[in-house]
């Protein structure tokens, strides 16, 4: 019997969710054993035309990690979409936005500005950009477009699947590939991880306090950190009651508070609303001033309740520039 | 004709979505009523039992789905009939209001007031200054973006970057 077809592809990331998948360690040789692995640009050397003449559907499954924010993203995962079966968000880039969809605080003008002439070590006195297209000699040189707003990747084309985390943690991967492998999937559209809140299963949630009564917030490098006691009644910003387990408490058992990348639970709409409002909530003060300069403590609320899915918002982006939208 | 052109004719009608709750501003705005007050017509009351029931969600959801303002109001601190809502109210909205900024929309277009049950004439004035304000200010255009719209978007995104000068 032929081996089921699979393609991983990634837009744009960082590298760590290709990083995750290598994390398999000896199991990736389980998985290499029992599918045939037909596109995946970081590895092997597959090009976009050998992706092209597949037939449509005939990749069982595409993993597709990194959010999309250049028209070549789009060309790819539209053409991927037309040749696989399931298409699996991989990561939170790709599930929300991610890390890259901080991007949408600014518009691509100023992004451009900031990188091609405003960082110091850069030298640019003509402000020269990267263009589109360019003659040469040769004839035309072209690049793709850089779009003004990231998108998550079910923004842009029908997701079947989504594998939550930055990088998604190894047991979900496989027990995902398992599920693909066994044809034991669940509905569609569903996060292959648990729908639980991380306090719930957090090995500190004993010590942590029914009402906190939040007085003040500290940034890890503020205090030495207890190892065993509850970090948000340390003061720390640990997002755990608003974000979804299934990372095994990766950076609370790290000593280190839960910053969000697995996402909400299924029963929130934005994350980064549902996050602040937790927070919020629990600051010991009734007085107007107080309260405002204890959550003043908080440097960059957006930054921080919106780490990993700005794109994926009820906002989306940044409205001032006089070109939010798209 | 569009919002924007409504606004640049000088005939726009902002949309305010208000959440009030049900013991203090809801029964404000039923006795600004009972007494014939005339206020602006732009908000849409939405009663709630407690503006301490008003998830951060509810406010960006009207924005996104089309209001150019929100309004909230509750009781005065102290007087919340569950004790505690209102300031929880105050908290979040305390924090809200700084992620808003960042998100470029104007403090004015999303406020929170205390009024009582007996401050009828303040429901008056504070729907009449927020229609004001939000008149001048403009449409807000946070439509929700049709996937089908994407293909367009994104020709117009390639169409723009071409202008990016070398
Ligand atoms: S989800 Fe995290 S690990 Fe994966 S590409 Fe994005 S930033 Fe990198
Ligand atoms: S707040 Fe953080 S440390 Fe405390 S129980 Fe929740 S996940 Fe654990
Ligand atoms: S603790 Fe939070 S930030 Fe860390 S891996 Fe888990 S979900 Fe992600």
């Amino acid at each position: 019997m032929s081996k089921p077809k699979v393609g991983f592809y990634w837009c744009a990331a960082c590298g760590g969710c290709e990083e995750a998948v290598v994390d398999l360690n000896e199991d990736i040789l389980k998985v290499v054993a029992a599918v045939d692995i037909l596109f995946w640009p970081v590895a092997l050397d597959f090009k976009r035309e050998d992706v092209e003449k597949l037939n449509d559907r005939e990749l069982a499954v595409c993993f597709i990690n990194g959010a999309i924010r250049s028209s070549e993203q789009f060309e790819m995962v539209e053409l991927l979409r037309k040749k696989s079966g399931l298409l699996i968000a991989f990561g939170s880039c790709s599930h929300l936005g991610g890390i890259p969809g901080l991007a949408n605080l600014f518009n691509r003008e100023a992004i451009l500005a900031n990188s091609y002439k405003e960082v110091f070590s850069v030298e640019n006195p003509q402000g020269i950009y990267p263009q589109q297209s360019c003659q040469v000699p040769e004839g035309t040189v072209t690049l793709p477009a850089l779009w003004n707003t990231v998108k998550a990747l079910d923004q842009v084309i029908d997701v079947d699947y989504y594998l939550p985390g930055c990088p998604p943690p190894v047991e979900l991967i496989k027990d995902a590939v398992a599920a693909i492998l066994g044809g034991k999937l669940p509905a569609k559209g569903t996060v292959l991880a648990p729908d639980k809140a991380l306090c719930e299963v957090c090995p500190r949630k004993e010590s942590k306090p029914e009402k906190p009564q939040l007085r003040e917030f500290k940034r890890p490098h503020e205090l030495v950190i207890d190892t065993e006691k509850c970090l948000l009644a340390q003061g720390l910003l640990c997002l755990g009651s608003a974000t979804r387990s299934g990372c095994g408490s990766a950076c609370v058992n790290g000593n280190m508070p839960c910053t969000g990348c697995m996402g909400p639970t299924s029963r929130v709409l934005d994350y980064g609303a549902k996050a602040l409002s937790a927070i919020a909530s629990l600051v010991g003060s009734n007085d107007e001033k107080e309260i405002a300069a204890i959550l003043g403590k908080i440097a960059d609320p957006t930054g921080t309740f919106y780490r990993y899915s700005l794109p994926a918002s009820l906002l989306h982006r940044t409205y001032n520039s006089g070109q939010g939208g798209n | 004709m569009s919002d924007k052109n409504k606004a640049n004719s000088g005939n726009f009608e902002p949309r305010i979505v208000a959440f009030f709750c049900n013991w203090c501003t809801y029964t404000a705005a039923d006795l600004a009523g009972t007494a014939r007050m005339t206020y602006a017509p732009n908000a849409r009351v939405v009663r709630v039992m407690c503006s301490g029931r008003l998830d951060p969600q509810f406010i960006l959801m009207a924005l996104r789905e089309g209001a150019d303002g929100v309004l909230i109001g509750g009781c005065h601190p102290g007087d919340c009939h569950y004790q505690e809502g209102n300031y929880k109210t105050l908290r979040r909205f305390t924090l809200l209001k700084r992620l808003l900024q960042d998100m470029g929309i104007e403090n004015e277009r999303v406020r929170m007031e205390w009024i009582a049950a007996s401050e009828g004439d303040r429901v008056q004035k504070v729907m009449n200054e927020m229609t004001e304000q939000l008149k001048k200010l403009g449409p807000l255009h946070l439509e929700p973006v049709p996937i089908d719209t994407v293909h367009k978007k994104v020709e117009e995104s390639v169409a723009q970057a071409e202008g990016v000068k070398i």
